[in-house]
């Protein structure tokens, strides 16, 4: 693969908070169109390396280079390289005090400084994506789990984005939603947008990611293909994680 | 002299001589102004603290500066917390007359004295106010914006105030309440508002009831429609989620 492809390339990434080492050098390589999966226990610092990945958390030290520059220079202003940088949550954050409508058009009539009708034209088409189209006038607190999580996707990628950060985006969904969520996922990938997921869902890891990487204690243990990853996983570590959560 | 008659000659001589009832009304037009704009000072010069104590508290607080703007921020931060001691450490009747004797003492402007240090009292309160406002949204609000590439000045703007100002609506209104009361000290620096008034025919008339009485019942309906007013707010924006 030519060094063009690279979208994000992370090289010895260390968080500490406070006394306590996270991330203890991680190095990874995300090309475009990249489905990256990160699986590991909970604390294991897979959620802080993808909180990372676009300064939501500080890096204490290590470099992470988007589209060719490097983010962590204290003189780059992190707002523009954010906006190419879509990020779900688990916990989904839309805006309550606005329509489902306005949550997607906040960003791309300020930010990317659409008009109004152009940014509520994309919003429609991006709702009718995901099969919420009736819904652009509801307020959040009247959506169910997985439609809000399915219009935090869309709001992101409202934003037109380069990548797509998911931070555990089914973990708090109710069991009969998680499907209508990666369902949404998995069209994205197949649509080729480049993601990075942090997830326990390790079907749909199987399925849709083109680079699985295992994360122990703050190190990345392990990285490959699904087929090899989850047909001969080398760790021991990592053999007794699967054992447990397949 | 039967109880009626009496009572008419109370009534009388606490409203009708000397168009005592316009005396009233005036002094109900020095508390209505000096409550205006001391709302309008402690709500800017308030916001502007809180704004201040909530980005220390969210960015700074046990870190190291790492830039003059951290320095900046770490001291006026310092500078807002002694204010807020201070004023809310004090009487507010006691401020008024360092502000009014000591401060302006050789211009003696009682209503302007009173306009700053009402204003400046309500602001300590109404800064912490805000600040739990701004403290009560979810940390994963700042970060849905942040992580659109809304920078931290728009995220206040456009996500947090307007959901911490809901939050806040039923503190605030209660400020503003207390604020039209705490106005009734105005008197000791020579301003004739409305408790001023009904004492001074008070101490004219030798009748104390008619005037204390209908003073406090001016206050009440003032506090009253305010609670009125809040609450058709309130309830509007409510309305606008469910």
């Amino acid at each position: 693969m030519t060094t063009d492809n690279v979208l994000i390339k992370v090289e010895n990434l260390c968080k500490s908070f406070d006394d306590v080492e996270v991330l203890k050098g991680i190095n990874a390589e995300i090309d475009k169109g990249d489905v990256m999966v990160v699986i590991g226990a909970s604390g294991s610092g897979k959620s802080t390396f993808l909180r990372c990945l676009n300064l939501l958390e500080e890096p204490t030290s290590g470099t992470i280079s988007f589209e060719g520059v490097d983010i962590t220079d204290e003189s780059v202003d992190i707002n523009i390289h954010r906006q190419k940088m879509g990020m779900v949550f688990q916990q989904f954050n839309l805006f309550p005090h606005m329509t489902v409508l306005r949550n997607l058009t906040l960003g791309p009539t300020k930010l990317l400084r659409q008009s109004r009708a152009e940014a509520e034209a994309n919003a429609m088409k991006l709702l009718e994506r995901v099969g919420l189209a009736d819904r652009a006038n509801a307020y959040p607190s009247q959506l169910s789990g997985g439609q809000k999580q399915r219009i935090a996707i869309v709001r992101a990628l409202a934003m037109n984005p380069d990548v797509m950060l998911f931070d555990e985006p089914t973990s708090a969904l109710d069991p009969e939603m998680v499907g209508e969520v990666l369902e949404v996922m998995k069209q994205l990938a197949r649509d080729g947008m480049t993601m990075v997921v942090v997830t326990h869902e390790m079907g749909f890891a199987r399925e849709v990611g083109t680079d699985i990487v295992f994360v122990d204690e703050g190190v990345i243990v392990e990285q490959g293909s699904p087929e090899e990853f989850f047909g001969n996983p080398k760790s021991p570590r990592l053999r007794e994680f699967l054992s447990k959560v397949l | 002299m039967d109880f009626f008659e009496s009572i008419a000659q109370s009534f009388t001589k606490t409203f009708i001589t000397d168009d005592r009832w316009q005396q009233l009304l005036s002094g109900l037009g020095v508390t209505i102004l000096i409550t205006l704009v001391a709302a309008a000072i402690g709500v800017v010069l308030g916001f502007l603290i809180a704004m201040v104590r909530s980005t220390y508290d969210m960015q700074l607080a046990g870190k190291k500066c790492r830039s003059p703007r951290d320095v900046v921020l770490k001291i006026l931060n310092a500078v807002c917390n002694v204010y807020i001691t201070v004023i809310r450490g004090t009487p507010v009747v006691i401020q008024l007359m360092i502000m009014y004797f000591i401060v302006f003492a050789s211009s003696r402007e009682g209503i302007v004295a009173a306009f700053l240090s009402f204003g400046m009292n309500s602001a300590a309160y109404v800064a912490e106010i805000v600040r739990s406002g701004i403290m009560s949204i979810d940390k994963g609000q700042f970060e849905a914006s942040r992580s659109l590439g809304f920078n931290y000045r728009s995220t206040m703007f456009h996500i947090i105030m307007p959901q911490a100002f809901k939050n806040i609506l039923p503190a605030l209104g209660n400020e503003f309440i207390v604020l039209v009361k705490e106005t009734s000290v105005a008197g000791y620096v020579a301003l004739q508002d409305l408790t001023y008034v009904g004492n001074l025919i008070r101490s004219r008339t030798y009748e104390a009831f008619f005037p204390l009485i209908t003073v406090a019942l001016i206050y009440l309906i003032i506090v009253l429609i305010l609670s009125f007013l809040l609450k058709k707010l309130e309830r509007r924006l409510r309305n606008s989620d469910h």
